[in-house]
């Protein structure tokens, strides 16, 4: 299974490259009807001839008309200093001066405010976690927990909680509480209900006949949680963790949005957005796909080794 | 006063929580009307306990106003919230919901017509899907101005990847041997999409769908802390948390929480009517 599924990887590759290739294409390609007002009215300050030659009269035509009459201008559109779209080597330029180019500690170091919402994702994480493990066995165990908290941890993810986000964090600022937690918690929040949900499945699943072994070995009930529930349970583990890790990182940046932080790839996303740095914001926003994917990753990579140790590799 | 609000706090738990215990483990807990007085009681608990707990370490309302303050903001404002409601929920997220939730369907019966392109936009799709696509509100709240029109922008980009991906999943959950039959029927695309693979992608495409009505409604009350009217639920929860007028913010909770959950009940009600024949409906 193992090997058929790298091998399916290897197919895949292609494909892959081929949409993200398109997409790459399309946002290229976007660039410039999307800076040509911008890249007009500056072209004009600079001495250009512009076609037609005031600002009102070019407010009349799209982006596209207006690259259209200015085919001299559309190199100029790749490199505004505040585009309305920064084409792709432009954010790559700015990750690579504020990731590569920065000392980790600074300020201005993508690195470093990475760390900050990176250490409030994994703290909220492990919480969500442990109460998502916590309640799921609660919940397997007592018929009176199942019924009363699941249908309440179902309905607790329709309800848009990021909008909590600002609120958690005064309320907790008011009590004296800042920093790491507030954010940590909303984290908790977006991540604990794909535990509970992969979990309880999880604990369900040794049917009958595996419980009856046990029985009939006399096993008390901690040795068929310890020795039959919890390993069964693993695969469904990391199949949740996957789905959480990546909810926490949303969640922490989405805290760190409205509620005025000074570091972190949120806090980076509204400085960019409040001070017209379109760069620094696309930057982010980048370094927090690559983030999550690494977190992704990481679990994958975690999920494919414990349970090769286990002996589950091809279920 | 601290130790006989915890007393009492504990009291009621207890007796929430001993009701519950005979409920769950009696005869009767397979029965409807059991099944959901269960929940009931344990949140009504828990409301009681809040109210009580505010009330008797007179917490300040700054920090957590009880629930009866909540419910009397909610009855006396009804008429903003309303507004609010319409600005975010109805303008934004819905009109977004359904531009997205279109152009993924659209995207996925098209691109399933090639294989190459189905193995690329899987796994594309899910990586998408999993990123904070939330953090684009700012750009597009520059690009599209501060009304509604950049909400449903945000709106639509958020619902799209889990839409796209479940309906290009659903869309080759057929076996051979299905597609084989609708062969010798002489079927050809077209019969064979609307007769057998859309309505076998169905209960598919209404899992993502479900899963894009919570993403929509973060999606527009997020885009709203990056300007707005002065009218919105975003808006709404961040001046009041500005004028720590908290009990206005959990009124618009409140909203959102009905509003997410109707929304979503409303999906699975329309997943009943439309995959019927499906196993996970039967009763």
């Amino acid at each position: 299974m193992l090997g058929r599924s790298g091998g399916l990887r290897l197919k895949s590759i292609l494909p892959v490259l081929t949409v993200i290739g398109a997409i790459l294409m399309i946002w290229v390609v976007a660039v410039v009807p999307m800076n040509m007002h911008l890249t007009a009215d500056q072209a004009q300050r600079d001495g250009f001839a512009v076609t037609p030659d005031t600002p009102m009269a070019r407010q009349d035509y799209s982006g596209l008309g207006l690259s259209l009459r200015n085919p001299s201008l559309v190199g100029l559109t790749y490199v505004q200093e505040r585009p309305r779209l920064p084409s792709p080597h432009q954010v790559a330029v700015e990750m690579w001066k504020t990731i590569v180019m920065q000392r980790v500690t600074s300020k201005r170091s993508l690195v470093y405010h990475g760390w900050v919402t990176l250490s409030a994702t994994l703290l909220g994480f492990a919480m969500g976690t442990t109460l998502g493990i916590t309640l799921a066995v609660g919940i397997v165990y007592s018929r009176a927990m199942d019924m009363s908290v699941m249908p309440w941890a179902i309905a607790s993810q329709t309800i848009p909680i990021l909008a909590l986000a600002p609120m958690i964090i005064v309320m907790l600022g008011a009590i004296g509480i800042h920093g790491l937690l507030p954010k940590s918690i909303i984290s908790a929040y977006l991540s604990f209900f794909p535990v509970v949900v992969g979990m309880v499945k999880g604990l369900r699943s040794p049917d009958g006949m595996q419980l009856d072994l046990l029985r009939t070995y006399y096993a008390s009930a901690a040795q068929g949680f310890w020795k039959l529930r919890l390993p069964a349970s693993v695969p469904y583990l990391f199949a949740s963790l996957k789905i959480g890790i990546s909810a926490s990182l949303v969640g922490a940046i989405v805290a760190e949005l409205p509620t005025g932080a000074r570091a972190g790839f949120g806090a980076r996303m509204l400085v960019g957005d409040q001070y017209g740095q379109p760069l620094v914001t696309w930057a982010a926003l980048f370094a927090a796909a690559i983030t999550a994917a690494g977190l992704v990753g990481l679990f994958s990579l975690l999920e494919r080794l414990t349970l090769r140790r286990m002996g589950m590799a091809g279920t | 006063m601290t130790g006989t609000a915890i007393f009492a706090a504990l009291a009621i738990w207890m007796t929430g929580w001993f009701i519950n215990l005979r409920l769950a483990n009696s005869a009767l807990a397979q029965r409807r009307w059991v099944q959901l007085l269960v929940p009931a009681i344990f949140g009504l608990t828990l409301l009681v306990i809040w109210e009580l707990l505010v009330r008797l370490l007179e917490v300040n309302a700054v920090i957590l106003p009880p629930p009866s303050a909540i419910a009397v903001r909610f009855v006396h404002e009804g008429p903003r919230l309303w507004a609010d409601f319409e600005q975010t929920i109805i303008k934004g997220a819905l009109s977004g919901y359904i531009i997205g939730a279109i152009a993924a369907f659209g995207l996925a019966v098209l691109a399933d017509r090639s294989d190459f392109l189905t193995r690329g936009i899987l796994p594309v799709g899910g990586f998408m899907a999993a990123l904070p696509i939330v953090g684009t509100a700012p750009i597009f709240v520059k690009w599209l101005g501060s009304d509604w029109q950049s909400k449903a922008a945000v709106v639509g980009v958020m619902v799209f990847f889990p839409i796209l991906v479940n309906t290009v999943a659903g869309l080759r959950a057929t076996t051979a041997m299905q597609r084989d039959l609708m062969r010798t029927y002489g079927a050809g695309y077209w019969p064979t999409l609307l007769k057998l693979r859309l309505p076998a992608a169905m209960p598919f495409i209404f899992n993502g769908l479900k899963i894009a009505t919570t993403l929509a409604l973060i999606g527009a009350i997020v885009a709203e802390f990056f300007g707005s009217p002065t009218v919105g639920m975003g808006f709404r929860i961040s001046t009041s948390v500005g004028q720590l007028a908290l009990d206005m913010v959990w009124a618009e909770i409140v909203v959102a929480a009905i509003a997410g959950s109707a929304f979503y009940g409303a999906m699975a009600w329309i997943e009943g009517r439309v995959t019927f024949w499906h196993p996970s409906q039967r009763k």
